[in-house]
This record gives C-alpha cells, structure tokens and sequence, in this order.
C-alpha cells in the first residue's frame, strides 16, 4: 500500500494557480523528494498532504485512506501524518521535552518516557530539559524532527528541514537524518530547491515548475535522462548552444550530436554540462583545440573556461581535481556525448 | 522495516463532512458580531422612523446649537492635540535634552485622566471664587470686573481641557510612526542635501502623517463621545442632549436620532482614521533598523524642550491629579466609608467580569479569522468594533432600545399565559449593562488579541494540527499560553476602560447600584467637588495602570529590537 497518493490534485490562491493536476505516489517506506525552484507549489503540496491546505481538485489517499476530496477534508489531526516545517515551529513555551511529548497521549509519564526514547535516537535526550530558544539551529532541526517523528506517524512531510543550516552543519545532519529516516523505514515526502540534496537523500525525485510535476525517477535516472531543458539546467550548470536538426543530428564543434526523433529544420537547444568536457589525453579522436581563458579552482574540480578554435564559441568545462592549466594555454578538450542533450527549442509545452 | 500505521480512530471521511471545516468558529464569530452590532444599528435604523413632536422641536430649537458646537468643539480639540501631540513627540523622538527618557512615558500620563474629571478640576480652580482668581485680586487689589479673565465654563474651555487629556492619542501614534521608520529614509534624505531638521519635515513628517491623522481622529471620536466634561462645564452637545431628551423629555425615539446624528460624525471620523492606517503600510520599504539619529540640545533650546514637555504633563495630569489629592485630603475622612468602599467593589467587580467576558469574545473573534480567514468572518470582525466608534451614551440608547421590546414583548406573553406580568427581566439588570460594555469595549480587546496572535506564526498551527490537535486543543494549549501576556494587556485595558466609563454606566446601571464614576458625577453635579476628589481619584489611578502597559508595549514594539 502507498503511504500517500495525490490524484490529479489541483489548488489556486485566489486566481493564482499553485498546484495543477497533479500525479504522485510515495511508497511504502520510500522517501521521494519534490524538487523545485521557489513559488513552483512544492510546498503547497506538501501542505495539501497534511491537510493544512484544501485543494480545489483531485484526491489525496494517505496509508489507504482517502484524506482529501472535493468537498471533504480530513483534519490534520486524523491523518497521521508527521511534519518538519522549515523554521521548525518549536513551541517557545514548552521545553525540549514537552515539544517532543506534544503529540503523544497517554499518562504523562508514558509520554515522557516516549519523548526521552525519541530524543535518545536524535542525540538530544541531554537537551530534554531546555527550552527551543538557547537550542542551535541544528539542535532545533533534531527536536523538531524528534517531535515529529513521536507519534509513531505514517508518513513524514519535511518542508525545506535542512535550508535554516550552515553548509557545514547542513551536511551532517542531512546525513543523521537520512539515517533516522531508513532506521525507521518511514515513507517521507521531502521538500527542497537543492538539487545536490535531493540527488542525496531521494529514492524518488519528483521535479516541480509551476506548480506541475516536470518528471519523476530515481535520481540517477532523472540526472542522466533529464526530460527537457528546464530540468537539465535546473540540476546542474550546462553550456547551452542553439542549432538546427538535420538528418537526426545537430551540427557542433564536436561534431554531430545525436538528434533522435527530431523533425529535419527544427531548432534545437544544446545542452553540454561542464563536466562532459576533458582534456583530451594525446590524439583523440574529435578533439578540439581550445584556448584556456579562465581558471577558477574549486578544490574538488576546477571550472575552466575555454573558447574554441574554429568558431571561437566560448565553453565552460569542469575538470576533476585542484590542477588545472593556465589561463592562455593551448589545450584539446573532447566531449562525453553521455552528458549532451538535445531538446527541440520549443515543443515542450512545460518551458512556458 | 515496515512501520505501523497509527490506529485512525475508526471513522470515515464521511462522517467528518459535518466537522471538516472549523465552521464553528465561522458561526461563533458572526452570531458574536451580529449581536454586537444590534444596538448601532438600532441606532441608525431610528433615522427611518417617523419624526415625532419632540424631535420637531429639538431641531427647531436645539439642534442646530449641538452641531455648531461639537464642530467647534472638534476643530479646537483637532487643533489643540495635533499642536501638542505632534510637538512633544517630535521632541522626544528626535532631540536630546534633559528629562527626555522621563518625559517618554510622562507624556502618556494624561491618558489616565477622564476627560469629565479634568472638567471637575479645572472648573474649581479656574472659577471666580477658585484659589487662582481669588489669588489674583487678593494681590491686586481687584474687584469683581475690575479685570479680563477667561471663562472655563465654555467651549473653549471644554476643548482646551479635553485637548490636555487626550493630546495623548496623536503623540502615542506619532511617535510610533517616527520609530518604526527605517533611518534609511532619513539617510537617502541626507544624502541628497536636506538637513537634519529639514528631513524630519519633509521625509519624516509625511510619512507618520497617516498615524496622525489617526490620532487626532481617535481624539475626536473621545471628545465627541464626552459627557461628563460637557455636561459640567455647560456646553451643549450631542451627548447631553441624547440624555436630556431621554430622560428629561422621556423620548426614546427622538433620543435614538439624536443619536444617529452623532453617530454620522463619528462614521466621517472612523472613516479618516481607517483610511489613514490603510496608507501606513509604505513604511516598512527597508529593513534596516537603528536608533534614530538624536540631536542634543543645550542651553536655552534645552530649557524650551524641557518646558515643552512639562506643560503637558503638568496641565493634563500633575495639577489635576495634584487637585484631586488635596481635596481628597480634605475630605477623606468623612467620604471614605463602607459605602465608598462599595463603590470600589462595585467598580472593580463590574469592570474585572466585562474584562473577562471581552478577552474572552475576542479570543473567540480573533482566532476564528486565523483559522478560516474569509469575507463573513472579515466583516463579523469589523461590525463587531464598531461600537468602539460609539459613544456610550449612544450605545446606551441602542441597547436599551431593543432590551426595552423585549421586555414588553415577554411581559406581554408571560400576562397572556399566565396571568402575571414580569416587569423588566432584562433592561435595568447588570446583564444589559454587560451587554452594553461589550458593545463598547469589544474592539479594544479584539485588537490587542487579534495582535498578538499575528505574531504566533501559522507553523505553529500546523505543527500542532499534525501532531493530532483540534482547533480548540491548538488554542488551548498552544495559542493561549504564548498569547498570555496579550491576554492580559486586553483584559487591563478593557478593565480600565470600564472604571472609567460613565454615560453608559449612568443610564444603565441597575436601581440603587453606583460606581465610582456615576458617584463622582453624581456629586459633582451638586458642586461638591472635593467629596467627589477620592471616588474620581481612583478613577485615575486605575488609569495610570494601562499607560505603564503602553509604556512597555512601546518600548517592545521596535523592529530590529528582539521582542519574546
């Protein structure tokens, strides 16, 4: 049984449309990830799963129930559901303790209890006794994960959970949380604009704009395969070229790229991610001389950018490691048509 | 690992049709604001009924005086509050001098004085026998007419006085406006040439101009609902003459158009002030926050600011209040018993269970429009504070009104069935003088909660909703607690409002039963003022209460300063 479907959900505020018509399953202990730039109704759909907001159309079916359908609304309080919001909502009057105790019935020792076990599994039964305000934000995500995840819900809503975190910091406790969330093998619908971070914590990746699912995969399927050119260059940076279909290939420096299934004399946009481009290592074939213009090291990889012989187009490329040539060096780079899309300039209804 | 799904309590989607929606609330809100809005509206609905003989012969004798003089009344107060109000808190706002962190809440102090007791006060000492004109010939050697001196008892007299107590209005908004300017503004102002002064008056000045237009509309509606004051100093106006066609003339209907007529005055007035907070949200264009640049003054300036400030505390609260206190030195002794000791208990009862009932109402309201923010609720909410707008007398005369029908209407069954007449169950109990307080002061509350709960943000909701709470439980144990302290500040409020408060009180309360404010009148009306010095000396410093409030509500409400 999925613990949460959405059926052709749609909702407006006001005249302005936030979700339309969406489809979305979360499986049984799966953790999917709605991905998404800001105001593309992400997190309006995670507010319709947990019934803070009423949708206009469709159908939500949380763990074989229906939660919501025209007309009807399943209070939040029934659905079971547990939620993270992205500035934590803490209660300022309760301690750690009794945030984490809120939800749970019960004697109040048995809730007490329950809470200590829960804040024992996030590291902070040591915190029980201290108020949500001389927390760090890190110690605040962790009660406010705790509290949500207490009363035992069977499905979690994470609403941007680790965006309120230094970069550093994001890290690890993305990691504690990835952890908590596979010990507990609870289905999680999770909120994010950070690509890196779906990529990290999804089984599932489900892209947003405007208020519409783009593609939905595993996400190394929706990293190789993206579906059109606003989710290529939502997930990673590309060198975006325009060119002209011919014979199922687009013409380039690097030769012709595959076209398949595009209609001669169509306009197309070429897509190449930085990392697609390398040096080439002796006489490859179809390299192509470059001129390096800029060098900006990343620790990691270096982006380098280069302007090509023959039509002097200017490229970036991402090379592995802190080692890269010197601006004004004369290199051949050669490209991994594994990382080249091509996409039909304007059929994809989803561009608009 | 498979996880188990919490045991819904067995009930379909279905069965919760009824109870999906907090529609409760909805109903709650708009029967409270229905009721609320009846006696208004009975009011404004009296202007349909025919007009009788009295009314024929109010407006052919006394009507056309009511008007001139409460427009005169409202361009001196206007001018008076604008004058003074403005004026102190540019002072206080923008300039260092001497006494300047006193004077910031010093300034507030006259709010604690009603507007009928600083009547009292300044009436004895301004009156030809009063110890100033008494002074005056003792050291001069006059007589009676040997020299000019002006009469309190007019209505200039009754503006400047009211404009000393209620100047409060304009300086608490002005200077609220001033602090929750960005220093941005006044910055880019700087830098574009103008001077310190210079942009105070052309960048500061016209953005807190809103917030003034609203204080000095808020002062208005104060001194057009005034009673006591006019009704001492023998100034005619709408007020008094609701009371005297009422009671003197026993006319209800023609009381209740008088009332309507007023009732116009104070819509033009809530109108201004409505439209004026409307503009204020252009404010807040930068999120830089620092203290204002203050200007020290010295020397002469420094004396003039400091005198600036003084005259209004002195006027407006330490000459009354030091008035009353000598008097009730005087005659403590023998007004100060058992029955003036009920008249505190009275007071005290009746304001602590409208304080109640209003925080309570307004929670209600309030929390209503966050659950289910909508046109209905919207405007349940408005209705319900308009009667703020309202003058008491006014609000007493549209209670009364429909209670009075009732009455009849339940007397005349209860004959029909039984046999036995009931008299009045309603008009003339603590019940409809309840209802009336209601009326007056639910706005007050309203918006103190209403604000507060702004400030709990909607996660806060949402978090508690997942976590299995209803509504009410959210309200109960998640709203209530973090908003006690507003709760609190509404209930004070309310409670102060009420002590004060005395055309209502006078011509509702229940037979035989007074408050401090209807004692003090009572005597005061007998010209026995210093007998009423103690009962009006505990109206004031009941008042003296809220202005410590506002104080800190002030000192709190600036952005950029971490307010828990």
């Amino acid at each position: 049984m999925d613990a949460l479907v959405f059926e052709g959900v749609s909702h407006a505020y006001d005249d302005v449309t936030a979700v339309a018509s969406v489809d979305l399953r979360v499986a049984e202990g799966e953790v999917v990830c709605l991905l998404g730039p800001s105001g593309c109704g992400k997190t309006t759909l995670l507010r319709i799963a947990a019934g803070l907001e009423e949708p206009q159309a469709g159908r939500v079916i949380i763990n074989g129930r229906e939660a919501s359908r025209p007309g009807a609304l399943l209070p939040p309080e029934a659905r079971g559901v547990g939620m993270v919001f992205q500035d934590y909502a803490l209660f300022p009057h309760l301690s750690v303790a009794g945030n984490v105790a809120f939800g749970l019935g019960g004697s109040s020792a048995a809730r007490r209890a329950a809470a200590l076990e829960m804040l024992e599994r996030v590291g902070m039964a040591e915190h029980a006794g201290r108020y949500p305000h001389v927390l760090s934000g890190g110690e605040q995500q962790r009660v406010a994960l705790a509290r949500a995840l207490a009363p035992k819900p069977g499905l979690l809503l994470l609403d941007e959970p680790f965006s309120g975190l230094d970069i550093r910091l994001r890290d690890r406790v993305r990691d504690e949380t990835l952890e908590l969330l596979e010990a507990e093998g609870i289905s999680t619908l999770l909120v994010t604009h950070d690509p890196e971070e779906a990529m990290y914590m999804a089984d599932r990746i489900a892209v947003m704009r405007a208020g519409r699912i783009l593609q939905q995969g595993p996400p190394d399927e929706v990293y190789r395969a993206p579906g059109d050119v606003f989710i290529a260059t939502f997930l990673s940076d590309v060198n975006r070229f325009h060119g002209t279909a011919e014979g199922g290939a687009v013409a380039s420096p690097f030769g012709p790229l595959a076209a398949d299934g595009i209609a001669d004399g169509e306009r197309v946009d070429v897509l190449i991610r930085p990392e697609a481009l390398r040096i080439a290592k002796g006489a490859a074939e179809r390299a192509v001389a470059a001129t390096v213009v800029a060098v900006h090291p990343l620790g990691h990889s270096s982006i380098v950018d280069l302007r090509l012989d023959g039509d002097g187009r200017a490229v970036r490329a991402r090379l592995p490691g802190p080692t890269a040539p010197e601006p004004g060096a004369r290199i051949s780079v050669v490209l991994d048509s594994s990382q080249v899309f091509v996409f039909p300039c304007d059929a994809p209804k989803s561009l608009k | 690992m498979s996880v188990a799904i919490p045991s819904p309590r067995p009930r379909g989607i279905t069965d919760l049709l009824g109870r999906l929606r907090p529609s409760g609330w909805t109903f709650a809100a708009a029967s409270i604001a229905a009721l609320v809005s009846v006696p208004v509206l009975v009011v404004l609905g009296s202007v349909f009924a025919p007009a009788g003989e009295v009314w024929r012969h109010l407006a052919e004798t006394v009507l056309a005086t009511y008007v001139a003089n409460s427009l005169w009344l409202m361009l001196g107060v206007g001018t008076g509050t604008l004058l003074i109000g403005v004026g102190v808190a540019w002072l206080v706002t923008m300039c260092r001098f001497p006494g300047r962190r006193v004077f910031e809440w010093a300034l507030l102090l006259p709010f604690a004085v009603p507007t009928y007791v600083v009547a009292y006060t300044y009436g004895a000492l301004f009156e030809f026998a009063g110890p100033l004109q008494s002074a005056l010939r003792e050291a001069f050697g006059w007589g009676r007419g040997d020299y000019w001196f002006p009469e309190v008892r007019s209505l200039g007299g009754a503006a400047a006085m009211m404009s000393l107590v209620l100047y409060p209005y304009v300086y608490l908004l002005a200077r609220a406006a001033f602090l929750e300017q960005s220093v941005c503004v006044i910055e880019i102002s700087r830098t574009l040439g103008r001077g310190p002064w210079r942009s105070f008056s052309d960048v500061a000045l016209p953005l807190a101009r809103p917030a003034i237009v609203a204080g000095v509309a808020l002062a208005l509606m104060e001194a057009l609902s005034d009673f006591g004051a006019v009704e001492h100093l023998a100034v005619p106006t709408f007020t008094t003459g609701i009371f005297r066609t009422w009671f003197g003339l026993g006319d209800a209907t023609a009381a209740a158009q008088l009332s309507a007529f007023l009732m116009l005055f104070i819509l033009v007035l809530v109108l201004f002030e409505r439209s004026a907070r409307g503009r204020r949200r252009f404010h807040h264009t930068s999120r830089r926050y620092r203290a204002l640049p203050r200007y020290r003054l010295r020397g002469r300036r420094a004396a003039a600011a400091f005198l600036a400030c003084f005259v209004p505390v002195f006027l407006g609260f330490l000459l009354p209040g030091g008035q009353l206190l000598a008097w009730t030195v005087e005659t403590a002794g023998a007004v100060v018993d058992a029955r003036f000791l009920g008249l505190v208990a009275n007071s005290m009862l009746l304001a602590a269970a409208a304080a109640a009932l209003a925080v309570a109402v307004a929670l209600v309201l309030a929390y209503g429009l966050r659950l289910r923010p909508g046109p209905v609720i919207g405007l349940s909410a408005r209705l319900a504070s308009l009667g703020y707008a309202a003058p008491g007398s006014v609000i007493a005369v549209g209670v009364l009104l429909p209670l009075a029908w009732l009455d009849n209407r339940i007397d005349a069954s209860m004959q029909a069935v039984f046999g036995v007449s009931t008299g009045l169950v309603l008009s003339g109990t603590l019940v409809a003088l309840m209802f009336a307080y209601l009326v007056r002061f639910l706005a007050v509350s309203f918006n103190t909660v209403e604000a507060s709960l702004g400030k709990v943000t909607p996660t806060m909701d949402g978090a508690a909703r997942t976590l299995g709470l209803g509504p009410a439980a959210t309200l109960a144990r998640v709203h209530a607690p973090l908003i006690s302290g507003g709760l609190l500040t509404a209930a004070i409020l309310v409670f102060v409002d009420v002590m004060k408060e005395l055309p209502a009180t006078l011509i509702m309360r229940p037979f035989n039963f007074n408050t401090l404010a209807v004692r003090a009148f009572e005597l005061a009306s007998d010209e026995q003022l210093a007998e009423a010095a103690p009962a009006a000396l505990a109206i004031v410093a009941a008042g003296v209460v809220p202005v410590v409030l506002l104080t800190a509500v002030i000192a709190r409400s600036r952005p950029g300063r971490q307010a828990i």
